[in-house]
């Protein structure tokens, strides 16, 4: 049995809101620097060097594609070869059973199908993102023109007026306070 | 001296001019979505449909009757059918170029004409896959293209043939397009979802998957899209070099050419380039999107336009060369015919729109003269359709036996077919500027001129480093 097995734990989130992504980004990087926790970061487009900030690894995404594309290649290839060869072989223009130059452009275009819808579902799957799926709320001018820094306590070691004083200074045009609870 | 200071004035003109912030992108984008259309959409959407409805009727009566409701005979196999297939398939090929190309060479004024140029792709390969279908005479039974299981043995598909490959080169194209055209347009969805309310604010929540924009997704989104984008761009060279194959792989003389998949895959470029300059022009004057789609924007696309308009006349000019050093009587004729057979005029209206008109795009005046630059690119649209009928019509009416010679006179019906395709093509355009964003708002967002402040230098650099990686 897992010590924190079933245990709720809430803890205050420090929602600041920023005008542009260079505050945001000073204001993220002083908060990491004096220790406080990043716990996410909301912007209205992709912002470089966040990643670096909040630790964010390198998708492995690309594993994923070149898997669905060896799929694609095996099923587009395998196929071909089972139908035209084994299962019921026919003399096309005198053409060899065993005509691979032929097979390549099917074989091609199944790779690259597998390959871009695997990596499509992966992407969907690996952000939780589906029809239906009700988006948090609270942030609707994230995806306008504001950029959200989410700071949360480590280990307590904060005042919550140091996070109010934090990101202020560094030009949030306005904070919020949120409270989440998370499983364990 | 004067040459770099014009260099710095060049590098400093701003990619989206009117100094927007991102508010004024969303509110410029999303605004045309939340009203009411304009008198000028309802005209166009109504002549649209109008010339669709004809081309139905037309589509409808040769579906009913047979493809003996169309002018061609046993010499002339292909005609006005397959030249429409081709035509389309060619114009979507800009838009994979625009959304995959220029993101891997990551060429930032893409930013604002991707979204259309990707919606252009999908509806052009919509109107290119009516052709083929309905050349086959009975539609109902088109899935006997596919290899599925039959109680004829099963009898599979011929995976030696061209036609085949095409099935699958096409299939693939329209739904990879489709996918990074929906997986692009996620972001802008909630950006919808998050203004709207009621009906649209369900409907936009459920198109946009609950997008919030956070780092992490953000992160493996972009991944994704170069992922895609990776794999869209091989795809696009394929789809009309195996198009090309259907003429290649065969013996008729003009048809018989190892150039045709370069030639086919340049000529698409050129073709769809036109078409996206035509669409974005229109576009630009009636959605007010003059900061968005600048003369820079144009100027580059002309470019393109005259580059490969210039390598499709080398082509021209190499099918010519190789015809006579062949040394082949049938391969020579078939090219003295084309420039002085029956179908000479469309040869000739060929070679002006394509390759002479469009050579006026070297020169700076008329690149920023918007209606020269309209007018070129409706010339080229007309050129590339001629290129397609000129190969496919004049190859085949002059057979190897002169007894088997024929002509080709298209009916009122394939006018009709014709008619169906750009009317389909237009509906369909309308349809998704009114209800989807025309402009990628996150990316164009991404790259705006940052306003100028008193920034310390560290921060600067680092917005440079952010700017070096964005895409």
């Amino acid at each position: 049995m897992r010590a924190q097995g079933g245990a709720v734990v809430s803890h205050r989130l420090h929602i600041g809101f920023f005008p542009d992504e260079e505050t945001l980004i000073d204001a993220a990087r002083e908060g990491r620097d004096r220790g406080m926790a990043i716990d996410d970061i909301i912007t209205p487009y992709p912002l470089h060097g966040v990643d670096e900030l909040m630790g964010i690894r390198r998708s492995r995404l690309p594993w994923v594609t070149l898997f669905g594309g060896a799929i694609g290649l095996a099923i587009g290839l395998g196929f071909q070869y089972w139908s035209a060869w084994s299962d019921w072989p026919l003399n096309v223009g005198g053409k060899p059973l065993d005509s691979l130059p032929a097979f390549m452009p099917v074989a091609f275009e199944m790779t690259v199908l597998f390959a871009g819808l695997i990596t499509v579902f992966a992407l969907l799957l690996r952000c939780g993102l589906r029809p239906g799926k009700h988006a948090r709320d609270g942030f609707d001018l994230t995806t306008d023109h504001e950029f959200a820094l989410i700071l949360s306590q480590p280990d307590a070691a904060f005042r919550d007026e140091e996070f109010e004083e934090l990101l202020v200074r560094n030009g949030a045009s306005r904070t919020q306070e949120m409270m989440t609870e998370e499983k364990r | 001296m004067k040459g770099t200071h014009n260099m710095a004035e060049l590098s400093s003109t701003p990619l989206i001019t009117g100094n927007l912030r991102p508010k004024d992108v969303t509110e410029d984008v999303c605004r045309p979505l939340e009203g009411k259309p304009t008198r000028l959409w309802y005209w166009g959407f109504g002549a649209a449909l109008t010339v669709l409805a004809l081309g139905a009727t037309a589509v409808g009566y040769q579906v009913m009757t047979g493809i003996g409701t169309w002018g061609l005979n046993r010499t002339v196999g292909w005609g006005f059918d397959i030249t429409n297939f081709v035509f389309w398939v060619g114009i979507g090929h800009a838009g994979t170029l625009i959304s995959a190309v220029l993101l891997l060479f990551r060429q930032k004024w893409r930013t604002s004409i991707n979204r259309s140029a990707e919606a252009m792709t999908i509806f052009a390969v919509c109107c290119a896959g009516i052709y083929p279908l309905i050349h086959m005479g009975r539609p109902w039974l088109c899935y006997w293209v596919f290899p599925y299981p039959n109680t004829r043995g099963p009898l599979w598909v011929n995976f030696r043939s061209a036609l085949l490959w095409d099935v699958f080169a096409i299939g693939t194209y329209f739904t990879i397009s489709l996918a990074f055209w929906y997986v692009g347009m996620i972001p802008d969805l909630a950006t919808l979802r998050d203004r709207a309310r009621g009906v649209r604010k369900k409907l936009y929540g459920w198109l946009s998957l609950g997008w919030r924009g956070t780092a992490r997704t953000w992160s493996r989104y972009e991944v994704a899209c170069a992922l895609l984008a990776a794999l869209a761009t091989p795809l696009v060279v394929s789809v009309h070099s195996v198009v090309s194959a259907d003429f290649a792989t065969s013996i008729v003389p003009g048809w018989h050419t190892t150039v045709f998949p370069p030639y086919f895959v340049i000529g698409a470029i050129f073709s769809g380039f036109s078409m996206v300059l035509t669409l974005m022009l229109i576009a630009r004057k009636v959605m007010h999107f003059e900061n968005y789609i600048t003369k820079k924007h144009i100027g580059a696309m002309c470019k393109v336009v005259v580059f490969t308009g210039s390598i499709v006349g080398l082509a021209y000019m190499t099918e010519l060369f190789v015809a006579w050093y062949s040394g082949s009587v049938y391969e020579q004729f078939v090219f003295l015919n084309r420039m002085s057979g029956p179908f000479a005029w469309a040869y000739w209206i060929m070679v002006s729109c394509n390759v002479i008109s469009p050579q006026l795009l070297w020169f700076k005046a008329v690149r920023n003269n918007l209606v020269w630059v309209f007018a070129l690119s409706l010339v080229v649209n007309v050129g590339m359709w001629f290129e397609r009928f000129v190969i496919i019509v004049t190859s085949l009416h002059r057979d190897f036996l002169p007894s088997s010679w024929s002509g080709y006179m298209p009916t009122l019906v394939e006018y009709g077919s014709l008619m169906f395709g750009f009317g389909l093509f237009f509906t369909l355009f309308l349809l998704f500027c009114r209800f989807l964003p025309m402009i990628a708002m996150f990316e164009v967002k991404s790259v705006l001129e940052k306003p100028k402040q008193g920034t310390p230098a560290d921060r600067s650099t680092a917005a440079c480093e952010l700017k070096g990686v964005q895409s």
